[in-house]
């Protein structure tokens, strides 16, 4: 299953670094990075695929959030398939 | 990015959850009892009880795991059942509340937030059962906390039946003298649909499937956004801006219905296109219509700018997705949106135009507080006002009122929760109790002769 991870928090040292640890933990291949800095914030799109990971989705998605809490960033993992029907037809 | 969706969708579809609002009203399942008949109610109860905790055994969880993968809230569960006037036809019973307590009983036990279909058909006439339903109301209301009922008094093809809008007034008054908040729990309809997954109008149609999964999704917050980069420019942007919000919005929906049938197992219904506010600041149909230019809700022009936001609403969900149905447009509930309470409060939106909305937009007169001593008699002729717009305009239109106990013009009542609060309105003196007393059927209007 491939979902997109999705990053915001201000600015900082190691973002990147402390995501992608995260995920590679979780034995999850990231495909495809963007990231952006809107003012002083920090944006980073991931697209992932799932295949190997162990967890189930809902733990990985609170597992997320509670791991980039910690470092006050905002983690959100969600289905690919929601942005797909959204914007193509 | 390489693959197909670009980052600036991503980061609209978050923003569109995250900041402006936009979630799934409900998933709701219908679930059809016609099978749990029985002439004994306390069989007929058991029969009920187990048959909706079996087929809605997985309801919530299953939304709650949609929820979480898709990260889009779903912001109620909810079931509604074949209209128990029918089911309980046969029981020999001359209370139905014991019925109401077992919906009641079994929407906790799986979880659900509502349980709709307390409910009668009698837009031709009453069924001994129906009758016997819609006494027991103020009484069923008060004993429960999550269900809801609704009673269709008119139709296009029957017109209106005056007994049952008579009625309705007197069980309306009954039911605030005992608690007002029961009365967010009733309402009266005009062509009441089969399908639609909203509360407190949701019943399990007749010409439904066994089971059914129907989908409201929600997001007037994400229009209004939308609508601000449209300033200054003409309608026709302004309804295209509205169409491919209102298909991105209902895309999500159909998604998300179609997930949860699979899921379940149980077919795909509807979705119901519905713009469908919340009290929360930013999440008001109201403050939509202001953005296209009025000063506040209420004032000359509303009625133009929310036919125009209704029909586009319709015109760009219609294409997202497979099934449309339920009452599919904006709502206009007083006390759940921010921008009708500061408009009442501040007597630009009054009752005859709240009236003039309803023939434009998707329901009616809804969660609107009238004075506590508002009397029977008033409150039925407002139903037959709002029945006579939806039977000649070939539309569904509905009352809710909650007479405010112990309350006057001006004073607010709360409700709590999704069902905000609401500013008493204020109603017409003059009496409509000789209108109301004389009974019988108001005629099915005429179909050709068109002016």
């Amino acid at each position: 299953m491939k979902a997109i991870v999705s990053v915001f928090a201000k600015d900082a040292k190691g973002i990147t670094a402390h995501v992608t640890a995260l995920l590679a933990q979780q034995n999850i291949n990231i495909l495809d990075i963007s990231q952006t800095l809107m003012q002083e914030y920090f944006a980073m799109i991931m697209l992932v695929d799932l295949e190997d990971c162990k967890m189930p989705f809902h733990e990985l998605s609170t597992y997320l959030q509670e791991k980039g809490a910690e470092k006050a960033l905002d983690i959100h993992i969600q289905r690919q398939d929601i942005f797909e029907a959204m914007h193509r037809i | 990015m390489s693959y197909i969706i670009n980052s600036s969708e991503i980061l609209q579809t978050i923003q569109m959850i995250g900041q402006q609002h936009l979630d799934v009203r409900t998933v709701t399942m219908g679930i059809n009892l016609l099978d749990c008949a029985h002439n004994d109610i306390n069989i007929c109860c058991k029969n009920i009880y187990d048959k909706i905790c079996h087929k809605a055994e997985k309801l919530v969880e299953t939304a709650c795991n949609i929820e979480r993968e898709y990260g889009i809230p779903i912001v109620n569960k909810r079931v509604s059942v074949t209209p128990i006037s029918l089911v309980a036809a046969s029981c020999k019973a001359e209370d139905y509340t014991p019925l109401a307590v077992t919906l009641d009983k079994a929407a906790k036990a799986v979880g659900i937030n509502f349980i709709g279909g307390f409910s009668a058909l009698c837009h031709k006439g009453f069924t001994e059962s129906d009758l016997k339903l819609i006494n027991s109301i103020p009484r069923a209301l008060t004993e429960t906390d999550i269900v809801c009922s609704s009673i269709n008094v008119a139709s296009t093809r029957a017109g209106i039946n005056m007994d049952a809008v008579a009625l309705m007034g007197k069980i309306i008054r009954q039911t605030a003298d005992i608690d007002p908040m029961g009365c967010a729990k009733l309402v009266v309809f005009s062509n009441a649909v089969e399908d639609n997954p909203f509360m407190a109008g949701a019943f399990h149609g007749v010409g439904e499937p066994e089971c059914v999964i129907n989908v409201g999704v929600s997001g007037p917050g994400v229009v209004a956004h939308a609508l601000k980069e449209c300033k200054g420019k003409p309608f026709d942007d302004v309804a295209e801006t509205i169409k491919k919000t209102a298909f991105k919005i209902t895309r999500m929906g159909e998604l998300v219905a179609q997930e949860a049938s699979k899921r379940l197992g149980v077919p795909f219904g509807v979705v119901d296109l519905s713009l469908a506010p919340t009290p929360a600041v930013g999440d008001s149909v109201a403050e939509i219509l202001e953005i296209m230019g009025l000063e506040k809700c209420g004032t000359h022009g509303t009625t133009a700018a929310l036919a125009l936001l209704n029909d586009a609403v319709k015109k760009g969900g219609v294409m997202a997705s497979s099934h449309v149905g339920g009452l599919s447009g904006a709502f206009i509930p007083v006390s759940e949106d921010a921008g009708m309470i500061s408009a009442v409060e501040s007597g630009s939106l009054c009752i005859e135009k709240l009236e003039a909305m309803t023939c434009v937009c998707s329901v009616g007169l809804d969660m609107i507080a009238v004075p506590g001593d508002t009397k029977a008699e008033t409150i039925s002729a407002i139903i037959a006002d709002e029945a006579a717009i939806g039977m000649v305009n070939n539309k569904t239109t509905a009352v809710r009122l909650i007479p405010a106990k112990g309350k006057k013009v001006g004073d607010r009542i709360d409700f709590g929760g999704l069902l905000g609060s609401a500013p008493v309105i204020s109603l017409h003196e003059e009496s409509p109790a000789e209108f109301v007393s004389r009974g019988g059927r108001i005629p099915a209007p005429l179909h050709s002769l068109k002016n």
